[in-house]
C-alpha cells in the first residue's frame, strides 16, 4: 500500500475511539441541549411541541436566572484572582527551605484531596451560628458572630471563601513546578544587580509565570462555573438563591422539577458562556504567551 | 435490555423447574422496592425486619428493598429507573410528590386495584388527615408509611430556670412569645425559640398559616400564598426575630438546628416527630415535646411519605405489592414501626395494639404526633409541586433575611405559582 | 542583612499560621472523629477518646462498598482514559493525517465543555444506553480526556524523530514503536496525568450522584453525601469519622508520593 496512505488510515484509526467517544458525549449532546432548548417540556397532560424561542423569553422574565447568573459572575470574580495569588504566595514560600516546609506544603494541598462534599459538612460546622467554630472564636476575641450561611449578603463570601479553600493548593502545585524549571542561576543573578523582590517578582518571576498562570486561570475560570457540590450540603442555593449558581439551578430545573427542556435553555447559555471565554483566552491571551 | 433478558429466563427456568417437579404452579413473584433512607442504620434495619417477615409469611414473593437517599433522591432515582429498565414496582415517596408521579404517567391509583369489601375495608382505616394528601380526582392514590408532623420540643430545665412551668408549655403564640422573652438570655447565649427555615421553609410555615386559619392551596391547582392569613403568619415569623427578638436573625438551618437543641442554645425548636427517637437518646437535660400552640387555632401540616405503586407493573406484582403494603400498615407492624422510630402509627387500630398503648403510657410523647392530627391539615402539594413550593421557599427567606416584606414576598410567590398553575385549572 | 532575617522569620511565621488555617477542617475532623459526639461542638483537653464513632459510621453505611466501588471506578477509568488518550495523542503528535487539525480542535472543545456541563443530555444518553446505575456508566463519559490528549501529545512531539526512525529499522511497526519508543518517555506525563485523574475522580460528584441509584454502584461521594445530608440533622461526629475513613487512602499516598507529584507535573511540562 501507498505508505502515504497508510499513515492517513492508521491516524484516523488511532484518533477513532476518542473520537467516539468525545462525539457521544461531548459535541452530541451540545448540539441536542440546543435543540432540546426550542421544545417545552412534555407530560401526560401536555405533549412537548416546539416552541421556538419561547422559554429564552421565559428565562429572560425569570428573575433567578439573573440572580444566579449574577452570583456566577461574582463567585468567578471573587474565586479566581483569589485563589491564583494565594497559589503564587504559597508557591513562593514553600519553594525555599525553612522550618517545618514539608508540614506547610502538605497543609496548603490537603484541600486538594478532600471531596468537597464531605468536607462542606466540616464547613458547616464552621459557619453554624451559635454552635459554630469561627463565631465561637470570634466570641471569644470579643467580636460578635454573624450567621453566615443564613443572611444574603455573608453566604456568597462565605461560599467563596470555602471555594478558595479547596482551589489555591491545587493551584499551588502547578506553580511549584513552574518555580522549579527557572534555573537558580537567574536568582543569582537579580540579586547581584541589587534588584528588589518585589521588582524582581514583577520584571523576571512573573512574566516567566505566565504561562502557568493562562494554565491555572483557565482551570479557575472552568471551575468557577463547574464547582457547586458543596451548595449540595451548605446551602442548596439559598437563602432565597442568594448562594444559587447556574449549574446549580440547571441541576434543580432538570432533576427536581423535571423541567429538562427548561433545563437545556439553562445549558446553553452556559454553553455560550464557556465558548466565549475559551475563545477570548485563545484570541486575546494567547498572543502574549509563547506555546511550545 | 440484558436484565430483562436474564429474568425471563430465569422466571422461565423457575416455571419449568416447578412444572417438571409437578408443584402447584406456584411462580414467584419479585418486588423490588425504592425506600428514602438519608441515614442509613437503623432505619434500613427496621424496614429490612418488616420485609423479611412479610417474606416469611408470603414465601411465593421475594422483595427487594433498595435505600436510595432522602426523598428527592428516592423520587428522582424511582423515576429514572422507569425509563433506564431496571423499573422497580412500589416506592415510598413524599406523599406531596402525588401530582408529579401522575404527571409524570408514573403511577397507579391504589384504590383502583380494591375489589374485595375488606380491602375497601382497609383503606378507609387510616386516619383520615393522613389521606388528604393521597387525594386527587376524588381517588386515594397512596397508603400512608412513615408519617410526622411537625411538634414543639422544649427545654424543661431552662423553663424551670426562667420560671416557667415546664408541665404546661405555651398553647398560644401570646403564651409563646412571653415564654420566648422569659427564656432569652441578654447576651444571646440561649435562644427563646428556633424554627427551621432553611431545607423545608414552606411545612413550616404551613404551620403558621393553618394556626391562623388559613389553608395554603387546594386541588392542587390554586394556592393561596398572598391571602391576608398568609400574610400576617409570615408577619409573625418574621417578628419573632425582628420586634420579639427571641429567634436568630436570618435563616436557621434545618440540619444543625437539632444540635442547637441539645447544646441547649434554644429552649425551644419546632421540628419532624422524626427527631424523637434521637432526641430522646441524645438529650443530656430534661425535655418535654408539646402540640404546637394556637394562634386563631392550633395547626399543622402532615408530613412524611407514602407507598405508591408503579404503573409499569404486572396484574401479579401489583397484587403482590397490595399485600406487602397491607402487611406494612397492619396495626401490629405500624405500633412496632413507630414505637422504634418516632414515626406516626398510621391508623387508629395501631395506637390500641397493646404494644404502643403500653409504650405511650411509658412515654406519653410518643403519642402527641396522634393527638395533633385532628388539627392537621394537608402538606402544600401541587402541580409541578417542586417548583412552586421554591416559590414559596424563597418569598419566606426573603422575608426572613430582610429583603422584602412579607405582603412584597408573598404576593410576588403567588403571582409566579399562578402562572405556573393557570395551565392546568379546566 | 539583619532586616532581611527579621523579614524571613515573619515570612515563615506567617506561612505556618496559614498551612495551620489550611488544615484546619482536616483538623476537626480528627477531633470530632476520636472524641464522644459530646464533644463535637465543644472543646475541652483530655476529653477521652474513641473509635466509636467509627463503629457507628461502618454500622450505618457501608462504607467499604462504597470503598471499592470509587476504587473500581478510579482504576478501571484510568486505564480506558490512558490507552484512548495515548493512541490520539500518538495520532495528532506524528501522523499528519487528512483532517487532523480540525479534529484536534474538535477535541479542545472538551477541555472547556466538560461532561458534566451537559449532564441532562448524557443522562439521557445513558439511559438508552440502559448504563444507568452502572459503575461503567459513571466513568464513561470521561474516557475520552481532552486534558489527557493535549498533554500526551505535547509530551510525544517534543520525542526526538531519530529514536522512530531507529525503531522502525530494527523492524517495529507502528504499535511498537509506540509502546517501545513514546511510552517508556512519557512515563512522568503518563504519572501526572494519572494523579489529576485519580484525584478527580474520587472526588467528583454531580455525575456520579445523578448517575447511580443503588448500594452497588454508589461511589464514596455520593455515600457520604447521602450519609451527611442536612434533612437528616447533622452529626458531625460520625459524619467526620465517614469523612476521614473515605479520604484516608488518597491522603496517605499523598503523603508518601507528594515528592513524587511535584517532580512528575514538573517533567510533564504542565506548567
Amino acid at each position: 500500500m501507498n505508505p502515504k496512505l497508510s499513515r492517513h488510515i492508521y491516524g484516523w484509526l488511532l484518533v477513532t475511539p476518542a473520537l467516539i467517544l468525545l462525539i457521544a458525549f461531548t459535541h452530541y449532546p451540545i448540539v441536542s441541549t440546543f435543540i432540546n432548548s426550542l421544545f417545552s417540556n412534555g407530560t401526560v397532560f401536555k405533549q412537548s411541541t416546539f416552541i421556538g424561542m419561547e422559554s429564552y423569553q421565559t428565562m429572560i422574565d425569570d428573575p433567578i436566572f439573573w440572580k444566579v447568573i449574577k452570583n456566577n459572575l461574582w463567585f468567578a470574580l471573587g474565586t479566581i484572582p483569589t485563589s491564583i495569588a494565594l497559589a503564587i504566595i504559597m508557591a513562593l514560600t514553600v519553594n525555599k527551605a525553612f522550618a517545618g516546609r514539608a508540614f506547610v506544603r502538605m497543609a496548603f494541598f490537603t484541600p486538594t484531596v478532600l471531596p468537597m462534599i464531605a468536607v462542606a459538612n466540616i464547613w458547616l460546622f464552621f459557619y453554624a451560628p451559635e454552635i459554630g467554630l469561627i463565631n465561637n472564636v470570634l466570641e471569644f476575641l470579643g467580636l460578635e458572630g454573624k450567621n453566615w450561611l443564613g443572611n444574603t449578603s455573608t453566604v456568597l463570601p462565605a461560599i467563596m471563601v470555602m471555594t478558595v479553600w479547596k482551589e489555591a493548593g491545587f493551584f499551588m502545585i502547578f506553580y511549584l513546578a513552574g518555580l522549579q524549571s527557572i534555573s537558580p542561576e537567574l536568582t543569582e543573578a537579580a540579586k547581584l544587580e541589587g534588584a528588589g523582590r518585589w521588582y524582581y517578582f514583577r520584571r523576571v518571576l512573573f512574566p516567566l509565570l505566565l504561562p502557568t498562570t493562562l494554565f491555572v486561570f483557565m482551570n479557575a475560570v472552568l471551575n468557577s462555573f463547574k464547582l457547586v457540590d458543596h451548595l449540595f450540603i451548605l446551602t442548596k442555593g439559598g437563602p432565597n438563591n442568594a448562594s444559587n449558581l447556574l449549574l446549580y439551578y440547571i441541576y434543580e430545573n432538570a432533576f427536581a422539577f423535571f423541567d429538562t427542556n427548561y433545563a437545556a435553555t439553562l445549558t446553553v447559555v452556559l454553553l455560550v458562556l464557556l465558548s466565549v471565554l475559551a475563545l477570548s483566552q485563545f484570541f486575546f491571551l494567547d498572543k502574549k504567551v509563547h506555546y511550545r | 435490555m440484558k436484565k430483562s433478558i436474564i429474568k425471563i429466563a430465569s422466571s422461565a427456568a423457575i416455571a419449568l423447574s416447578l412444572s417438571i417437579s409437578s408443584f402447584s404452579a406456584m411462580a414467584e413473584t419479585e418486588l423490588t422496592m425504592y425506600y428514602p433512607v438519608a441515614v442509613g442504620g437503623k432505619l434500613t434495619k427496621y424496614v429490612d425486619d418488616i420485609v423479611d417477615g412479610f417474606m416469611k409469611n408470603n414465601p411465593d414473593i421475594k422483595v427487594n428493598a433498595i435505600y436510595a437517599g432522602n426523598y428527592n433522591d428516592a423520587r428522582i432515582k424511582a423515576l429514572a429507573a422507569l425509563k433506564s429498565g431496571k423499573p422497580a414496582q412500589l416506592s415510598v415517596m413524599l406523599s406531596v410528590d402525588l401530582l408529579e408521579l401522575i404527571e409524570q404517567d408514573a403511577i397507579i391509583a391504589v384504590e383502583d386495584l380494591l375489589e374485595s369489601d375488606e380491602d375497601k375495608k382497609w383503606l378507609k382505616s387510616f386516619y383520615p388527615s393522613l389521606m388528604e394528601n393521597a387525594t386527587f380526582d376524588n381517588k386515594k392514590w397512596s397508603i400512608p408509611f412513615q408519617r410526622s408532623t411537625i411538634v414543639m420540643y422544649y427545654n424543661k430545665e431552662h423553663f424551670r430556670k426562667a420560671g416557667l412551668d415546664p408541665e404546661t408549655p405555651p398553647a398560644t403564640w401570646e403564651e409563646l412569645i412571653a415564654a420566648g422573652e422569659k427564656l432569652t438570655k441578654d447576651d444571646k447565649s440561649q435562644w427563646g425559640m428556633m424554627i427551621p427555615s432553611t431545607g423545608y421553609p414552606y411545612w413550616m410555615f404551613g404551620a403558621l398559616t393553618k394556626q391562623n386559619d388559613q389553608v395554603l392551596m387546594a386541588d392542587g391547582n390554586k394556592t393561596f400564598f398572598d391571602s391576608q392569613g398568609a400574610v400576617d403568619a409570615l408577619q409573625l415569623w418574621k417578628d419573632l426575630s425582628e420586634k420579639y427578638q427571641i429567634m436568630p436573625k436570618g435563616t436557621i438551618e434545618w440540619g444543625t438546628l437539632r444540635q442547637n437543641f441539645l447544646d441547649q442554645k434554644t429552649s425551644i425548636m419546632w421540628h419532624s416527630t422524626g427527631n424523637l427517637s434521637v432526641v430522646k437518646n441524645k438529650a443530656s437535660f430534661d425535655f418535654g415535646v408539646a402540640m404546637l400552640p394556637a394562634g386563631k387555632m392550633r395547626g399543622t401540616p402532615t408530613g412524611g411519605g407514602n407507598f405508591y405503586i408503579f404503573k409499569n407493573t404486572t396484574k401479579d406484582e401489583r397484587q403482590a405489592a397490595l399485600k406487602l403494603m397491607k402487611y406494612m400498615t397492619s396495626p401490629k407492624i405500624a405500633a412496632e414501626w413507630s414505637i422504634k422510630t418516632g414515626y406516626m402509627g398510621v391508623s387508629p387500630e395501631a395506637y390500641e395494639t397493646t404494644e404502643l398503648k403500653e409504650y405511650v403510657k411509658a412515654f406519653p410523647y410518643a403519642a402527641i404526633a396522634r393527638d395533633q392530627l385532628k388539627y392537621a391539615t394537608a402538606e402544600l402539594a401541587t402541580f409541578q409541586t417542586g417548583r412552586v413550593r421554591k416559590m414559596l421557599d424563597d418569598a419566606i427567606q426573603a422575608t426572613l433575611t430582610g429583603e422584602k416584606s412579607p405582603k412584597e414576598a408573598l404576593e410576588a410567590a403567588q403571582k409566579s405559582a399562578e402562572k405556573v398553575l393557570k395551565a392546568y385549572r379546566k | 542583612m539583619r532586616i532581611d532575617k527579621f523579614y524571613s522569620y515573619i515570612e515563615n511565621f506567617g506561612a505556618w499560621i496559614l498551612a495551620i488555617l489550611w488544615v484546619s477542617p482536616l483538623l476537626y475532623a480528627f477531633w470530632a472523629a476520636f472524641h464522644p459526639a459530646e464533644y463535637a461542638t465543644s472543646f475541652e483537653l483530655f476529653v477521652p477518646l474513641t473509635l466509636d464513632n467509627f463503629k457507628q459510621a461502618l454500622e450505618q453505611a457501608p462504607l467499604l462498598r462504597y470503598s471499592l466501588n470509587t476504587f473500581i471506578l478510579v482504576s478501571v477509568l484510568l486505564l480506558a482514559q490512558m490507552i484512548v488518550s495515548v493512541l490520539a495523542a500518538y495520532a495528532f503528535a506524528r501522523f499528519e493525517f487528512f483532517g487532523h487539525k480540525v479534529i484536534f480542535a474538535f477535541v479542545l472543545v472538551q477541555l472547556m465543555i466538560t461532561p458534566e456541563i451537559l449532564i441532562i443530555e448524557n443522562y439521557a444518553t445513558l439511559s438508552e444506553l440502559g448504563l444507568v446505575d452502572t459503575i461503567t456508566g459513571i466513568g464513561l463519559p470521561y474516557i475520552a480526556s481532552a486534558f489527557g490528549i493535549f498533554l500526551l501529545r505535547q509530551t510525544f512531539k517534543t520525542t526526538p524523530i531519530e529514536l522512530e526512525d531507529a525503531a522502525r529499522l530494527e523492524g517495529c511497526g507502528v504499535m511498537c514503536t509506540l509502546w517501545r519508543v513514546y511510552i517508556p518517555l512519557a512515563k512522568p506525563t503518563l504519572l501526572a496525568y494519572g494523579l489529576v485523574s485519580v484525584s478527580y475522580h474520587w472526588n467528583n460528584f454531580l455525575w456520579p450522584l445523578v448517575v447511580s441509584n443503588s448500594v452497588e454502584t454508589r461511589p464514596l461521594t455520593v455515600g457520604l453525601a447521602i450519609f451527611g445530608a442536612p434533612e437528616s440533622g447533622v452529626d458531625w461526629s460520625v459524619i467526620s469519622a465517614a469523612t476521614l475513613f473515605s479520604v484516608a487512602p488518597l491522603l496517605i499516598a499523598f503523603l508518601l508520593f507528594q515528592r513524587q507529584f511535584v517532580q512528575s507535573f514538573m517533567h510533564a511540562g504542565i506548567k
